[in-house]
């Protein structure tokens, strides 16, 4: 992958930028994102991939091939899906190092901070930490 | 409603303007506040009335000599004489101030059933109960070798009363739940349940969170045992809350918590303790929040209750017709009497991604299951999207909020 983490966190947040912080068509376009996530396999959404929030699950599966960690991702609710999507674009096929290293900067700089806002209101959050209990996982499989 | 019989039309303009919170944009548009049964907002004279006494009469009350605990005293024991009219209770002193329902409920379950609870009792709650109308009882009966039981509800979210004389026996020592759910919106026949529950000798809980802002309140009348609300369900402050109870009971109770206030003479051998209400408010009270809970029963009572009730039946029955009249909206909760209460699912759309399209076009509506789990397993759902009207809110609103309900469909369909 040419592109490192915070190139697409960049591109993200230039992407965002341009609907000039306006509710309705940041999850206009949000949503939008999560309609492009490629499905999940019917396989991958096990009870033990679920990562639970207050209000809405997401489906959470790791695979590990060539020292990189591909995430497959999916969620209950639409809007917590295009937020997943924007995870998975910026976190899937990386190793196990980047993702630990990764600095998630992309939530403050977008003002999606609204939609993470409180942990118990959907799953993203816990999705994220999940995912970094990935990496570290496989950081120590590696060593 | 059947208590409705003449009333007059409000100027609910007018009310608005009392309302500062109520005009502002969020999102770019304006606010339409359909939060009501979470909290509702509060009027400037509730805001004054905190203000001012920070301004000039803030007191630690009951023990000082001085002037200013005089007037904070004075001011803290009016609010108690304003809830004992507001409720009609016999005497001032079953007026215990608490931090809000669910610390009133704890209260009892707490120090009447550690009390009176025993092994092979039972304690019977609804179906549609809040959780904090139900763990604090879960609690207690663990405890003390107790049995929790469930008064059934049907499709419509009505407590099925034909179950009632098996379940109320005996052994039934506690008969707990609300004069009105948060979930649904149903006005239960408490006086129905208070009367089979006092006919085998148990006691009586109401949870009123949801009543007093809407439907007139008679302790008396309703000859029930304990009833407990919160002033910010009423247009009061957040943190305070009220528990009435008979005296003869309060008197046999053991106090709730330990502190100041709530002793008579401690000593490191004994303790002897205070009369009613004070035995039960150890420590220091949102006393700020009492003094302007006055304010806001001043409020309800200018209004009138009955007109206020009219004004949100109209909303209500405005927007469950309209609710009716989307393709894929279902209303949960359609029992006959309602509070102004209209929780719907939407197939296909999760009502987590309802409430924040809802919020980016300005409206406030509460999604989830409503602190009811219990009854969204009944009902098969995970949660609900919830509007809920207080007298400030007007039919225009409702037309928004459903303009923006079609247009969230419409974007899920595209």
């Amino acid at each position: 992958m040419s592109n490192s983490i915070d190139d697409i966190q960049k591109e993200v947040v230039e992407e965002f930028s341009m609907l000039d912080g306006d509710m309705e068509m940041t999850i206009n376009y949000i949503m939008e994102l999560g309609e492009q996530l490629p499905p999940m396999s019917d396989s991958s959404k096990t009870d033990d991939n679920i990562v639970k929030g207050c209000q809405s699950k997401v489906w959470l599966n790791a695979d590990f091939k060539d020292n990189k960690i591909f995430f497959e991702a999916d969620s209950n609710t639409a809007i917590t899906k295009g937020l997943v999507s924007i995870l998975v674009r910026i976190l899937s096929g990386r190793s196990p190092k980047e993702i630990v290293d990764a600095d998630l900067r992309f939530i403050d700089q977008m003002g999606l901070n609204r939609f993470i806002g409180t942990q118990r209101s959907n799953g993203l959050g816990a999705m994220m930490k999940q995912i970094k209990i990935y990496g570290l996982a496989y950081s120590t499989k590696i060593n | 409603m059947s208590q409705i019989l003449e009333t007059q039309k409000l100027d609910i303009q007018k009310i608005r303007e009392e309302f500062p919170i109520l005009h502002q944009q969020v999102n770019g548009k304006p606010l339409v506040y359909f939060d009501n049964a979470a909290t509702n907002q509060k009027p400037q004279r509730v805001i004054d009335a905190l203000v001012h006494y920070y301004q000039h009469d803030n007191a630690n009350i009951n023990r000082g000599v001085h002037t200013l605990a005089e007037r904070a005293t004075a001011a803290y024991e009016n609010t108690r004489k304003s809830v004992q009219k507001f409720i009609n209770a016999n005497e001032v002193e079953e007026v215990i101030f608490t931090k809000g329902t669910s610390e009133s409920i704890n209260l009892v379950a707490s120090s009447w059933g550690r009390k009176f609870l025993n092994q092979g009792d039972e304690v019977l709650i609804s179906a549609m109960e809040h959780h904090s109308n139900i763990v604090p009882w879960q609690m207690i009966c663990e405890e003390r070798g107790a049995t929790l039981r469930v008064m059934p509800i049907n499709q419509a979210g009505e407590i099925i009363v034909e179950a009632l004389d098996d379940l109320i026996t005996e052994r039934t020592k506690m008969v707990a739940f609300n004069h009105a759910s948060n979930s649904l919106g149903t006005i239960n026949p408490i006086e129905l349940i208070i009367k089979k529950a006092h006919a085998v000798g148990a006691k009586v809980l109401v949870d009123g969170a949801q009543a007093t802002a809407h439907l007139p309140i008679d302790v008396k009348a309703l000859n029930v045992d304990f009833y407990a609300f919160s002033a910010h369900k009423m247009y009061g402050p957040t943190g305070t809350g009220v528990l009435y109870g008979k005296r003869s009971l309060l008197e046999k109770m053991p106090p709730y918590q330990g502190g100041g206030e709530m002793i008579k003479e401690v000593s490191f051998s004994k303790t002897t303790y205070n009369d009613i209400p004070y035995k039960f408010e150890a420590g220091t009270p949102g006393i700020a929040n009492v003094i302007a809970l006055n304010e806001a029963i001043n409020f309800i009572n200018e209004l009138g209750k009955a007109n206020i009730a009219a004004h949100e039946l109209n909303l209500l029955n405005y927007a469950t017709n309209a609710l009716n009249a989307i393709d894929g909206a279902n209303i949960i909760g359609t029992a006959k009497d309602k509070v102004s209460v209209a929780s719907f699912v939407v197939e296909g759309i999760h009502h987590f991604d309802l409430g924040m399209w809802m919020d980016a076009k300005g409206v406030a509506v509460r999604t989830g299951h409503h602190c009811t789990q219990p009854l969204m397993d009944f009902y098969g759902i995970e949660g609900t999207t919830r509007a809920s009207f207080a007298v400030y809110n007007t039919v225009e609103e409702i037309d928004i909020f459903i303009d923006a309900l079609n247009s969230i469909i419409k974007r899920f369909n595209k």
